[in-house]
Order: C-alpha cells, then structure tokens, then sequence
C-alpha cells in the first residue's frame, strides 16, 4: 500500500464553552483514527455538530488538536501549515476565499502568486477551470456581486487551482439548486477521473454521497459510526428503498407474493394503494413490480430512496 | 516576497472599489481641519505668536498634514481581521501557504494607502490653499518625510494587528478597539502636538509606539525636525516596526493554539 494522505491516530479535540456561569467541556472530535489512500473519496457525514468541521480544521493544521495524532500529505498539519497547504485545496461552503471587492480573476491572479505557481502552469489551470466551471460569464464581475452558485463555482476552481492532491469540501452545495448541484458534482467526478485527487466531502445531501463518494465515514458524537461503503451503510441500517404502487383494483397485502427481501410496508384505500419496502442488495424494482402486477394491474408506482438524514438517524438510534 | 506584494495591490484595489466612503471621509477630515485651525492657531496667537517651536505656518502645517494622514494612519482601532477572527473567516487564511500577520499586514497596509489619493493629498491641498501652511523649500524632507509616513501607515497597522490578535482570546475585541482608540488619537499628536504635551506625559507618549504613527510623519514631513534629528525619528519608526511586528508574530503563534473558530 502506498502512503495514506490522511492518517490519524486517537484524534481529540475538546472545546471550553461557557454555559451561564458554568464552564464545561464538549468534546468535538472524539478518538478519531482515520486511514485515507490516495485516490479515495470519501463522504464524511453525521448531523450537526458531530465533529466534522472540527476534524477537517485539524486536518489542515487551522486548529490544534487537544491529543491525538494527525497526518496530512505526510505531514504534520499544525506544524508544516504552509507546506501543507500547498498540496490540499479546501472549500468552505460558507466562507469565501475569494477577493470580495475585486473581479472574479483577480484572486486567480492573487492565489496563483500566493501558491507560486508559474505563469504558465497558471495560465492553463485557469483556462482549463474556467471552461469547465463555466466562469467566464462573470469572470470580471466583483465577487459580491455574483449569485450563490456562480461564487461556489468559483470557490470550488479557487482551491483546485493549484493542483491539490487532496480536496476537502465541507458543505460544497449547501444551499445550491438542483441543477447547480449537478453541475458541480459532474465536474467534481471528471476531475477526480482526469487527476485523481482524493476528495473528502462534508455534505447533508445523499445526492453528493451517492454521486461522489465511494465510501462513507459516519460520524456520531466525535466517533465512528460507520466505514464503508454507501450500500454497505443502507444494508446495516436497513435502510430501504420504498416502492409505492397504486392498483386498478384492491388487493389484500396477503394476495401479494412478494420476493425475498421485500416486504409490505403499509396499504391505503382498503387495498388500492400499497407502499412495498425492499433491499436494493436482494431484490430489484423489476422483480418486486413484477410480483405485484400478478396480483393486479398496476397503474402508477413511486420509488423513494433513503436518504442521507434517515440513514444518520437510524444509526444514531441504533447506537442509543 | 511577491505575494505580500500583490497583497498591498489588492488591498489598494478593494478599498477603491468605495470611493463615497472616502469622499465623506475627506468632507470629516477637513472639517475636522477647519476646527483644529480655529483653535491651535488662535492658542498660538495668544501665545504672542510663537509656541514651543510653532507658529502660525508650521501648526497649520501640522494640522493639515495629520488630517491628510488621518485617513491612511489606523487610530481607530478596527481592522479587517479583527472581524475575520470574529466570525470565524480567519480559517481561510489559515488554508494558505502564508503568514497569517504578513498578509493581514499587507492587505490593511493597501487599503490605508489607497486613503492617501481621495483623502490624504486632498486634506493638505485644501488646508494649503484656504488656510496657507509653512513647507519645506529644499527637497530631502520630502524624500524622507515619504519614507516616514509609510513608517507610519505601517507602524499603525503592525500596531492595530496586536488588537486584532487578542481576539485569538476574547474573540469580540470591541472593548479593546476602543480602548486603543482613546489612547492612540491622543498620544499619537492627533488634538495637539506632543511636544506641546507637559514633560511626564510627552515622556510616557514617546515610549509608546503612537507617535511613530503620526507625529514623527508629520514631524519630518513638514521640516519642524530636520537633518540628523529627522534620521533620529526615522530611527525610531522602524524600531517600533520591529518591535509591533515581533510581538504580532508572538501572539499570533500562542493565539493560534487558542484559535476557536467562530461559526461552525
């Protein structure tokens, strides 16, 4: 195995807060030891608070771990700060890096000179993100000026200008629509396939997970939850995917011979409407329809998938 | 060297993107000006003309030059990093490769030198034309009295960064912002000369870095102190500069392990 590009061994970080008068100790990050390969991407997920900033801010050296160990590119992040940033770019989806006052090529201009990158390296980088992120629209217009998705764009090509080998992302699309997020994800993915950059993402949307990441770290109060992958997390959850089909006639759920790994969730209309719950891993959307149509005609049917929020819970639950 | 460099153009840059702003601030300025005439100029007057070393020319030059440097010479307090501490932004400077004091030092040092070209030069144009003012006729206190008020500027911001940098502890520095502006106007010489100041107080302003910031500039811009005695504040400016930047470094080194970032 080559070098990991993360490394840490019983990661801890505890913050001081003052609560009225009382102080008292939260732990954020709580004996972390996390093993990243280069190449990977990695969903890093968990609800609010779990520890997921925190652990990304020891990871790149802005925040000094309580104990523990960590190792970033093979370095130490606290210690070798500057060195290390030179190999990781970093997206806070709700800060800016960019220049607020100035022209959107204005901070290429300034973190290609800050990342000392050759004018000609740094002239083909922008060329090649600015066609791909699509920047050139707004490319003179002031950063406070442009939308929310036309600044992530430019957020995301700021800290992969400099060729990172790593890229961590927390919350790239947080508060993105649909078609901004997919646009970002596709780009994302094509990057990886051309360069590959490990990615580490922060993300409430299962969308990104699933899009992006071929393995999932969950998080629960600082620990690990869960590490593996997506399909992995859904099946030890139980997490199901849910087809909901409506009937030309009713069925009593018993009439319904359903296959292994499905089984009947709840009806509506005495039996006109069925909500049928199966394991992606042991039963196909084919095989369960097909089961159902030879009990009635079918005339409109819904698939659910399940969520990023539903699976965090039911492993939160699970560990309670 | 380059990026700092580009740092002081880019903070010049964004600062001219609010030209209203600078505008008002000039209308503050020589207002400001007018009413620092009325009253230094009338005490000299009443002084028979002549006061500590001053008379009517060289105060009005002492005015017009510290309005002009006003708006460029930080005795407010606030600083952008000081904001960036508080809500937490201060991580994406942490995500460069640079040092975190050097580049807040040299975007603060462009934006204050930007306030010379609508503020600055405007002030003294003003004060000279309406009021009239002593200046210099020989040429080398111009050539050093430039270098002195980049000293200034500079030694302003190194100074105001050590405000900023106790938010690493307080996290909101709105007490001390106030603090240091309360004390930094006054010794710097801003309401009245410091030499007009009575021995002990005059003593305990030069063992500050204030004076550097406006006085000295002034000083040797306007010729009051020349040749040796001018190199002499010079001098003084630059060992501020050293000692301001040195404990920066210092306290942006232990804030850094107290560094709780705001807002998630």
């Amino acid at each position: 195995m080559s070098e990991p590009i993360i490394e840490t061994r019983r990661l801890t970080r505890t913050f001081r807060v003052r609560d009225g008068l009382t102080r008292r100790t939260v732990v954020a990050v709580e004996d972390l030891s996390l093993r990243v390969d280069p190449g990977e991407a990695v969903g890093y997920i968990g609800a609010n608070g779990a520890g997921k900033s925190t652990t990304i801010k020891m990871l790149t050296g802005i925040l000094v771990p309580t104990s523990g160990e960590a190792r970033t590119c093979g370095l130490r992040p606290v210690a070798d700060r500057r060195r290390l940033a030179r190999q990781v770019g970093v997206v806070f989806g709700q800060r800016s890096q960019l220049w607020w006052d100035l022209p959107v090529g204005d901070s290429f201009g300034l973190l290609a000179a800050i990342h000392r990158l050759s004018p000609a390296d740094a002239a083909s980088r922008r060329d090649e993100l600015v066609a791909q992120l699509e920047l050139k629209e707004f490319w003179t217009t002031p950063v406070r000026q442009l939308s929310l998705g036309q600044r992530m764009r430019a957020e995301v090509a700021a800290a992969l200008l400099h060729r990172p080998r790593l890229v961590i992302l927390d919350e790239p699309t947080i508060g993105l629509d649909v078609l901004s997020k997919q646009r970002l994800r596709e780009f994302l993915v094509a990057e990886r396939r051309e360069h590959g950059t490990t990615l580490l993402l922060t993300t409430h949307d299962m969308g990104d997970v699933e899009r992006l990441c071929d393995r999932v770290v969950l998080v629960d109060r600082g620990r690990t939850a869960y590490d593996g992958d997506l399909a992995g997390l859904s099946r030890t959850v139980g997490a199901q995917r849910v087809m909901t089909v409506d009937l030309a006639e009713p069925v009593p759920a018993t009439a319904l011979a359903l296959p292994d790994g499905a089984s009947h969730v709840g009806e509506e209309g005495h039996g006109l409407r069925h909500r049928i719950g199966f394991d992606s891993e042991q039963a196909t959307a084919a095989a369960v329809l097909a089961a159902v149509s030879t009990a009635a005609e079918v005339l409109d049917l819904s698939i659910e998938e399940p969520d990023v929020e539903d699976v965090v819970r039911r492993v939160y639950a699970s560990r309670r | 060297m380059r990026p700092y460099a580009l740092l002081v153009l880019a903070g010049f840059r964004q600062q001219s993107a609010y030209r209203l702003a600078a505008l008002a601030g000039l209308v503050a300025n020589t207002t400001f000006g007018f009413l620092k005439v009325a009253i230094l100029l009338a005490t000299v007057e009443a002084a028979g003309g002549e006061l500590n070393g001053y008379d009517a020319g060289s105060m009005a030059a002492y005015i017009w030059i510290s309005q002009g440097l006003l708006g460029s010479v930080n005795l407010f307090g606030r600083t952008e990093v000081a904001e960036r501490i508080r809500t937490g932004d201060v991580v994406v400077d942490f995500l460069r490769p640079l040092d975190v004091q050097g580049a807040a030092v040299a975007t603060e040092v462009g934006r204050n030198l930007f306030a010379l070209l609508p503020r600055g030069i405007p002030s003294v144009l003003v004060g000279a034309l309406v009021v009239g003012m002593t200046m210099p006729t020989s040429p080398l206190p111009y050539a050093l009295g430039l270098v002195s008020v980049l000293l200034g500027i500079t030694v302003s911001v190194t100074t105001v960064y050590l405000v900023a940098a106790t938010g690493f502890w307080l996290v909101e520095t709105r007490g001390v912002q106030i603090l240091y502006m309360v004390v930094s106007g006054f010794l710097a010489g801003l309401f009245v000369p410091i030499s007009l100041f009575p021995a002990p107080l005059l003593a305990l302003a030069s063992a500050t870095p204030f004076p550097s910031m406006l006085q000295y500039p002034v000083d040797v811009l306007s010729g009051r102190v020349e040749g040796v005695a001018a190199l002499g504040l010079v001098a003084a400016q630059v060992a501020w500069l050293v000692a301001t930047a040195a404990l920066g470094h210092v306290l942006t080194r232990r804030g850094r392990h107290k560094l709780e970032v705001q807002g998630g």
